[in-house]
């Protein structure tokens, strides 16, 4: 078991993410949020156990399901909010949204909406560690999805040909959006995919922070020793629809409820008040301090402003171009819209 | 000033930037032992190493989303993609990775990576004849080059390596034993800056890559005549510099936009409507567009020489804009 200080900050970070989500639905049920939302509820011992056990300059990439990730990392949640909001002070500057959060401060490189696109990402990034001689790691984040999609493949083949640093971290909830496992997966057991690679591969109690964290750690510490990548599993389950468009006709009631009673924050909390590692009022307290976050972030992010319509060129290039420039001619010779 | 081919101005450019900048390295398919499919990388793992000269896997979305990853995170990585057509098995990379994560995320990180790969035709049929330059031209946030001549191609290619943004640098196969003057000194050539060829007063042949080749000697031919032909070279399809087509058009009052791709949707519709839009006031005659017939590209050689446009059919869309 971990410290109590951890316990309790794995704690507050799971509900931290469980009420950041809650109040992204509410959000776009007010049309504050709009786009494509998916929502991380029931996947958050995932994120808080395997990024908690990585270094602050480990490089992580992750999937348009990013907002839990984003918060285990630590970016903090006003700006998050606010890039929800598409407001100026959010982390993309509003140009990303719900699927596009980074802060490369903290090594943080973003939301991909590309299923399975990002995995050579992280491979590249690797072979920058390897490259130069660095002890860093990098993490692929991706669902059950992905591994069914050539990027997987070719990830895990060439971080394996050249034994780079990456940890493939597989959150399993069990669906492709709405098409069940075993109805587009050879197998199930995903981590098995590793033997194809030569490679280590483990299953890991997603529902667990504690689990996660161990596991982590010890694919951290093999990515490190130079034995090359390894692939986990966490088997998971999301507690709410696909995105906010899904009206779950695709599951029943009782496997929803089955997952639920393995809820990652209330069991946390059973065990750390079982094993006495905290009190009913330490949580509760922890419990105020999020909604006072929260109601802080959602404050923030409302009264953010808007990117400036002239700043709509602004970022297309990192090193700019003198001649031919379409972008501002267009823009400088646009009616000005507000919506 | 010393000649030397196509090819060797891109050795060059490639290992003076990467002994210039350790941070500079090369991956792709068989680009190390075998030494590039057309021979441009051939020696260079015996010099920099096999860390610096990577071989990869058959794996053109790993290859591009490594070099992507790599990028981000300090290194300048070029990823030879062995075939301009393999490209298309990286297409997701380049468009909605390479090219976006600098704007997607409000400026905070970069791709700073070339893409260099060779296009051309040669008998090789339907899958590996393609010219899809347009495809590309067409994406925000990517550069795109095409260069025509050795002292260009040192440049140009020098330009990408140092730029901050992804740049496919698109070759083309049949030209690299073409010849040129090419200085020994360090030189780059900007991103984005059109070049009068040749200069001249009767017609405007814009163009690039081979059908500026196939354009000078079309002007040669046209000059017997008495026909003075100005050829602007375009070197960047993104971003596009139309000022000196524009000048060019302002003097000359005709253009015939030259191309190897197909005709819709082209770089010629492109510079077409950029001329109807910017310069239709100077214009005496239609712009006329030479450019690939449009089929699949056929086996056959008298098929497919047939299908590619050359020096004639330059001379020919010259003779009929000035009717």
């Amino acid at each position: 078991m971990v410290d109590k200080q951890t316990a309790l900050d794995w704690y507050r970070q799971m509900v931290l993410i469980r009420r950041f989500e809650d109040k992204c639905a509410e959000g776009y049920a007010y049309a504050k949020i709009g786009g494509f939302l998916h929502l991380y509820n029931g996947q958050e011992a995932v994120a808080v156990g395997a990024i908690g056990a990585l270094n602050d300059d480990d490089d992580i990439v992750t999937h348009y399901r990013d907002h839990g990730h984003a918060i285990a990392r630590r970016l903090d949640t006003k700006a998050l909010m606010a890039e929800l909001y598409g407001k100026e002070t959010g982390c993309s500057k509003g140009r990303g949204g719900s699927m596009h959060l980074a802060d490369a401060s903290k090594h943080f490189w973003g939301g991909y909406a590309l299923v399975g696109a990002h995995l050579p990402l992280a491979v590249g990034m690797a072979m920058r560690h390897q490259y130069t001689g660095s002890s860093q790691v990098s993490m692929a984040i991706f669902g059950d999805g992905s591994t069914n999609n050539g990027g997987f493949h070719e990830s895990l083949n060439m971080a394996a040909v050249y034994k780079l640093p990456v940890i493939f971290l597989i959150e399993n909830n069990l669906y492709s959006m709405g098409v069940a496992i075993h109805r587009d997966s050879a197998i199930d057991d995903l981590h098995k995919r590793a033997i194809g690679y030569g490679i280590h591969g483990e299953a890991v109690d997603g529902m667990d922070p504690l689990a996660m964290y161990e596991a982590t750690q010890r694919a951290a510490e093999h990515c490190r020793s130079g034995k090359g990548p390894v692939l986990l599993e966490a088997k998971t389950y999301r507690f709410r629809g696909h995105s906010m468009a899904d009206p779950e006709y695709y599951r029943n009631k009782e496997e929803v409820e089955f997952w639920r009673q393995r809820d990652p924050i209330t069991n946390w909390k059973k065990r750390l008040l079982d094993e006495g590692l905290a009190t009913e009022d330490e949580l509760k307290a922890i419990d105020e301090s999020v909604e006072r976050e929260m109601e802080e972030a959602v404050r923030f992010a409302d009264e953010s402003p808007d990117p400036a319509l002239d700043t709509l060129c602004d970022y297309l290039y990192a090193t700019p171009v003198e001649n031919g420039d379409l972008c501002r001619q267009q823009q400088a010779e646009k009616p000005e819209y507000v919506r | 000033m010393p000649v030397i081919t196509y090819r060797e101005a891109l050795r060059q450019a490639l290992r003076e930037e990467m002994l210039r900048d350790d941070s500079v390295f090369i991956l792709g398919e068989d680009i190390a032992y075998y030494g590039g499919s057309y021979g441009v990388t051939k020696g260079f793992v015996d010099e920099f190493g096999e860390k610096r000269i990577k071989d990869t896997p058959i794996s053109e979305t790993a290859i591009i989303g490594a070099a992507t990853g790599a990028a981000m995170t300090g290194l300048r990585p070029i990823a030879e993609i062995m075939s301009f057509n393999f490209i298309l098995q990286a297409m997701d990379q380049i468009v909605n990775h390479s090219a976006k994560i600098h704007y997607m995320f409000g400026g905070q990180f970069q791709a700073p990576m070339v893409i260099r790969t060779p296009a051309g035709w040669s008998q090789l049929s339907a899958t590996h004849s393609q010219t899809l330059e347009p495809l590309f031209a067409y994406i925000p946030g990517l550069k795109v080059v095409m260069p025509s001549t050795p002292y260009d191609a040192k440049g140009l290619l020098k330009a990408a390596i140092r730029d901050n943004d992804p740049v496919l640098f698109i070759e083309h196969a049949l030209i690299y034993a073409t010849k040129g003057e090419v200085p020994e000194e360090d030189y780059v050539i900007p991103i984005g800056k059109s070049v009068v060829r040749r200069p001249g007063k009767d017609v405007t042949i814009v163009s690039f890559s081979r059908m500026a080749l196939e354009s000078v000697a079309a002007a040669e031919e046209l000059a017997k005549e008495g026909i003075d032909c100005e050829i602007i070279d375009l070197r960047s399809l993104r971003p596009l510099d139309m000022g000196p087509v524009l000048e060019s058009l302002k003097k000359t009052n005709r253009v015939v936009v030259a191309e190897e791709g197909w005709k819709s949707h082209g770089i010629g519709a492109e510079v077409s409507a950029r001329i109807m839009e910017e310069g239709f006031d100077y214009l005496d005659a239609p712009v006329k567009r030479v450019a690939g017939i449009e089929i699949p590209d056929p086996y056959n050689k008298h098929l497919e020489y047939q299908a590619f446009p050359h020096k004639a059919d330059v001379i020919k869309a010259v003779r009929e804009v000035l009717k």
